[in-house]
């Protein structure tokens, strides 16, 4: 091989990886689930979710001590 | 206060909290996907006015038959309705940031609202300067009927007379122009719901707390 071939050769692979290895990068990496989807708006719906959820339930816990303190009176 | 109620309301506050974000709105210039903050931002106001309203209520019903119980239940509705306010008004400034460019512009709904909120701040601070409690029953019994009655021309008669940016006054309409199709109600209804109902869970507990006090005052172990 003559060296003028042989960097053609580097040449063309370098091309060929520089159009083509972002295809392949971009092919199929991404996990297509429920919670990447539609730009990530079910992570927002679980975020918001759970501080409601968790806020009630604090809302919950005072409201049993409030009534313990209310059987304690009786 | 009914557990059958409490539940309602958490549920009514879950489906919102899901349905405010996942299901179709319409689509509009400057707002875009802001149009949203409706489900969580007017729900607020809403529910401030509604539990003034209660509050005002058990104020004129003190002023006919004076007892301390209805008094804390005035009380705790005015305070409850507060704090809706004080949310609204800061995811309000948030919104207008984005979608109107600042967050405070000087428009007369964010001012009616902001004097509206002042005016029921001086309830607590005109509360918590008398020592007398039978005093202090029937004084904030009579501002709190002048703080509502201040309230109302505030935000909703003031900037319908006057240009404001804010939807629903100047000539601009409701939010009837967001929801020609009305897909939106069908969160925003069950959002006031919801934040209505937990703002009476709140203000039930604070007038559990009281009476609690109460008891401890008259019968100290």
């Amino acid at each position: 091989m003559k060296l003028h071939q042989f960097s053609g050769l580097i040449a063309g692979l370098f091309f060929f990886f520089l159009t083509f290895a972002p295809v392949y990068a971009r092919q199929e990496v991404e996990m297509a689930d429920t919670m990447r989807s539609e730009g990530k708006i079910y992570v927002i719906v679980g975020i918001i979710l759970i501080v409601l959820i968790g806020l009630i339930a604090y809302l919950y816990l005072l409201d049993k001590k409030i009534k313990k303190i209310e059987d304690k009176l009786k | 206060m009914k557990s059958w109620l409490k539940i309602l309301g958490i549920v009514l506050l879950l489906y919102v909290h899901t349905a405010g974000l996942l299901m179709d709105v319409p689509r509009l210039a400057i707002l875009n996907e802001t149009v949203r903050a409706l489900y969580f931002h007017v729900p607020m106001w809403f529910g401030m006015v509604l539990l003034y309203m209660l509050s005002v209520y058990y104020s004129i019903h003190y002023l006919r038959k004076p007892n301390p119980d209805t008094d804390s239940k005035s009380v705790a509705y005015a305070h409850v309705g507060t704090a809706f306010g004080i949310l609204g008004i800061i995811t309000g400034m948030l919104w207008a940031n984005y979608t109107w460019g600042s967050p405070w512009h000087g428009d007369p709904k964010q001012n009616g609202a902001a004097i509206a909120l002042l005016v029921y701040l001086a309830y607590f601070v005109l509360r918590g300067s008398l020592e007398n409690e039978e005093q202090r029953a029937r004084l904030s019994a009579v501002y709190n009927i002048f703080a509502f009655a201040a309230m109302i021309p505030l935000i909703f008669i003031i900037p319908r007379l006057t240009d404001s940016m804010h939807p629903g006054s100047g000539g601009n309409p409701g939010f009837n122009a967001y929801d020609l199709d009305s897909r939106m109600r069908l969160v925003f209804y069950p959002a006031v719901i919801g934040w209505f109902i937990i703002g009476l869970w709140i203000a039930s507990l604070r007038i559990r707390i009281k009476r609690i006090e109460e008891k401890l005052d008259y019968n100290p172990s």
